[in-house]
């Protein structure tokens, strides 16, 4: 295999010309025999702020897309080209992507939190908006007419009227180019076509036909297969030094890679590769790094600092009194897993003077940096490409195992495909934290008078990036004996609620990196999800205190039109009627007993709106069943309906696990659920059916749908819960002991 | 290493790999059916879901040695040269994928289930793919998908 050549010399004539005339040979991979190589590095321009970073006009009329933001399966891919398309004025058809490349993309950071479309989408719009404003001028010259006499559309640029007098975009495009400054504030035009329309995404035909290559898909040549062998510290921050090796107890034809407590094995086929990983025998130092308890609480008690006040208002302590009418409660959420169905693998290619990285990672630049610090090179001669795997919920085992496949490539000197296995990612991933909140508040006259918020969490965050090197991969921890570095992010998002109180303080316990226990990081919603839970049950727990009906008790602490709209949106769909929780019944009355829970919450306090309403079944025999689950969700302006239904039913159905089943076990030395049996998620049987009230926003930019539709669910399964049975369940993942 | 024959998408193929090596890897990287995939080598997820003689199989825990001889569909197998078998539309028309790693699994499984029951219920189908998991949540579009191949096929 060829090495990609990092310096950008001498690809085109004209450098920083928007015309490339460059060709895909092959599409975005060489498909015939699913061997990779990487595409030609060209001389292209990567800053974000000029035009042709991100855009190119081919001669025979393609539009190449250059997205640092990419598909996770998500389906951003199909809505990003509708953007650009309209942006442009071109057919949808004629556009595509490349995405994810240090080499050919530009730098957006990560492809996370929501924000593909909202920041994304505005930067592509933004800079296609320009480039068919300087095209619209330089066709107004070109043709001697007044630009305001010219139509733009299908990637041509005619006079109105006069059909003979039409350019098409390449032809306006010379030797000098447009080497021009994304104006941010240029217009797209007014008419949308594709922005608006449930345009069929464009992945799918081929992976229902078997025809679509995922990262694990893929081969490079003369590659060998690489397994990791972990210290038995599964998923812990602290992690035991080897103390040997026998070198004996594998075959001769399998290499052993060894730095540091960082060890591997590779060979030449993948069967060989995992036989050597089950059969190497490596002696580790005794650690045992987690405590004797069932939660991480204590623990996590004992190490954080006092709260951090990230809202407040009033005298909250004189609002709440030291009467018996003051109401607390505690609500704690369990380490989580990401659910992606494919473990993580990459494929490496270390060599003397470049390396190339092939990753499902969610931010190519980040990766690039810690790979860079790991394997001790310039950041220049490291290249990381991006390839979709397995859907991806937030910061799962992506980097880590491309630090792998990199340090073990450079070790034998060859390409590698290092893939991890089950066991591997459901106990090494960064986990979604455990967190506890805990809650106190009073109501007088029906309404909140004291709201008082504090929680105990770890960082949400120790994504590669922000200076961190290898420090936040997995292989540099185990190779220098390190953590991740400590940034507190996440862990307060969404813990201010979206009402209007009189008096409130929110705040925030930290909990260090080393005393976090388990390796954490982003999972979908980061801390919105746990702190909406607590939020939304409490403000339930309120109502029923103040004897009124959840809906109005919501409405009557809310000014904003568009959360009120939400919530009236789903409380018609789902036929509610008001009353108070909980029902009020005969104990006689039959099981399963019915109930309805409502909740609401704007994500990350400023972006998506989502009001739920969810119907359970509650029996002593089959526990808490999810019947169903009506959405109302206003994020903005929507770029493809249909794509949206699909985002905000992913995210009810894996909430709903998340809510009912889903919770990292442990004992002394590790994690102990290293499989789906020790980690059940949602199954069909179980699945709610679903009911989506979309409340399009023309006039509004779009925001985010990734994530915001999970923050309200567990709340609204937990007051449905209430409502059924009169009890109130506060720890997640909810489970029915009592008797319905 | 030991010669085995397969049957696989009416086609034989001879491959030279330990006996005990998972028919999912001998799929992978001896035949480049790739669409079969690795996801928990316990058949507990189905995202290796075969259909061996008429039955939904998860090929990771079953050794090359005890598939050799038997029929063998893969969904590279599924489509009609450029048709795609109705299942496989089905998931097209309902837009019935996100991430789509499980994909390959949920046809595979639809696919044993309405060879064997043509027109089931949406509970028959549900108890059909518990086994397959999905993580991005995809299950109602997957389970309208099957419903609406199911319609498809016997019109």
């Amino acid at each position: 295999m060829n090495t990609p050549t990092l310096s950008r010399r001498h690809f085109l004539q004209g450098a920083g010309a928007l015309l490339v005339g460059f060709n895909f040979a092959g599409g975005p991979l060489a498909l015939a025999a699913r061997t990779v190589e990487p595409r030609a590095a060209i001389d292209k321009p990567l800053g974000t702020d000029r035009v042709h970073a991100w855009l190119a006009v081919t001669d025979d009329g393609r539009v190449i897309v250059y997205s640092g933001k990419v598909e996770l399966g998500t389906g951003v891919e199909t809505a990003l080209r509708q953007i650009v398309a309209d942006a442009l004025a071109v057919h949808f058809d004629t556009t595509e992507i490349v995405q994810g490349d240090t080499a050919l993309t530009p730098d957006q950071g990560y492809t996370a939190g929501s924000k593909t479309i909202q920041q994304g989408g505005a930067r592509l719009r933004a800079a296609a908006a320009t480039a068919r404003g300087l095209l619209l001028a330089k066709a107004a010259d070109r043709l001697d007419v007044a630009s305001s006499r010219l139509v733009a559309a299908d990637g041509e640029i005619r006079v109105d009227g006069d059909k003979s007098r039409v350019l098409r975009y390449a032809d306006l495009i010379d030797e000098a180019g447009f080497d021009a400054p994304v104006d941010s504030d240029a217009e797209a035009p007014e008419a949308r076509r594709f922005v608006g329309r449930s345009v069929p995404r464009v992945d799918i035909p081929d992976k229902v036909a078997g025809r679509f290559n995922y990262l694990q898909d893929l081969r490079l040549a003369d590659m060998w297969h690489a397994r990791v062998v972990r210290p038995p510290t599964t998923g812990t921050v602290r992690t035991p030094a080897v103390a040997s090796i026998d070198r004996d107890s594998v075959g001769k034809n399998v290499e052993i890679v060894q730095r540091g407590a960082f060890v591997a094995v590779a060979a030449a086929t993948e069967w060989a590769a995992m036989q050597a990983a089950d059969d190497l025998s490596v002696q580790w130092a005794d650690l045992e790094p987690m405590p004797d308890a069932d939660t991480p609480f204590a623990a996590f008690d004992a190490a954080a600092g006092t709260g951090r006040v990230s809202a407040e208002a009033g005298d909250v302590e004189a609002a709440l009194g030291d009467g018996d009418d003051v109401l607390s409660a505690e609500y704690d959420w369990p380490f989580q897993i990401h659910d992606s169905i494919g473990p993580s693998c990459a494929l490496a290619d270390v060599r003397e003077d470049s390396a190339t990285i092939w990753s499902a990672t969610q931010g190519v630049y980040p990766l690039r940096s810690a790979l860079a610090d790991l394997l001790d090179r310039d950041e220049r001669a490291v290249r990381v490409i991006y390839v979709e795997g397995s859907g991806c919920y937030g910061h799962n085992g992506a980097d880590d195992v491309a630090a792998d496949a990199a340090l073990v490539s450079q070790a034998i000197g060859r390409p590698v495909r290092l893939q991890w296995s089950r066991a591997d990612e459901h106990g090494w991933a960064p986990k979604g934290p455990a967190m506890r909140m805990q809650l106190r508040g009073r109501v007088k006259d029906g309404r909140v008078a004291a709201w008082a918020f504090e929680n105990l969490t770890p960082s949400h965050l120790t994504r590669p990036g922000g200076g961190a090197g290898a420090r936040n991969v997995l292989a540099g921890n185990l190779v220098h004996g390190t953590h991740a570095s400590d940034r507190y992010v996440g862990g307060d998002r969404n813990a201010p609620a979206d009402y209007r109180f009189d008096a409130y303080r929110v705040s925030t316990r930290w909990v260090d990196v080393a005393d976090a226990l388990l390796r954490c990081s982003a999972l979908r919603t980061l801390g919105a999800i746990q702190n909406s839970f607590a939020n939304e049950s409490f403000i339930d727990e309120l109502a029923a205190a103040a004897e009124r009906d959840p809906v109005a008790f919501r409405l009557d602490h809310l000014d904003d039109p568009r959360a009120r709209a939400v919530i009236e949106t789903v409380a018609d769909r789902a036929g509610w009627q008001a009353r108070v929780s909980p029902q009020r019944r005969e104990d006689s009355a039959p099981t399963p007993r019915t109930g309805r829970g409502m909740a609401f919450a704007r994500y990350e306090n400023e972006f998506a709106y989502v009001a739920v309403v969810a119907e359970v079944e509650v029996s002593d025999g089959d526990g808490i069943r999810v019947r169903r689950v009506v959405v109302a969700h206003d994020c903005g302006l929507i770029v493809n309906p249909d794509g949206l239904e699909n985002q905000i039913e992913g995210n009810v159905m894996q909430a709903v696990g998340r809510t009912l089943k889903e919770a990292v076990t442990w004992d002394r030395t590790g994690v102990t659920s290293l499989d789906w049996a020790g980690y059940p998620i949602l199954t069909f049987p179980e699945m709610p059916e679903v009911e989506i009230a979309l409340i399009d926003r023309p006039d509004q930019p779009s925001t985010g749908a990734g994530e915001p539709a999970s923050v309200p669910i567990p709340a609204a399964i937990a007051n449905a819960v209430f409502d059924a049975t009169g009890q109130r369940l506060r720890a997640v993942p909810l489970r029915w002991n009592g008797s319905a | 290493m030991a010669q085995f024959t397969l049957r696989v998408n009416d086609e034989t193929r001879e491959v030279d790999v330990a006996p005990e090596t998972p028919l999912l890897y001998v799929l992978r990287n001896e035949l480049g059916l790739t669409a079969t995939r690795y996801g928990c080598g316990k058949a507990q997820c189905g995202a290796c879901m075969v259909v061996m003689d008429g039955e939904a199989t998860p090929s990771c825990v079953v050794p090359v040695v005890a598939a050799a001889e038997q029929p063998i569909l893969t969904l590279e197998g599924l489509a009609d040269g450029d048709r795609l078998d109705p299942l496989q539309q089905a998931f097209i028309d309902e837009q019935a994928v996100q991430c789509g790693f499980c994909i390959t699994g949920m046809i595979m499984s639809a696919h044993a289930l309405l060879e064997r029951t043509p027109r089931p219920s949406r509970a028959a189908i549900k108890q059909a793919l518990a086994s397959n998991l999905c993580g991005c949540g995809t299950h109602r579009r997957i389970v309208n998908a099957v419903e609406r191949a199911a319609e498809r096929r016997s019109a």
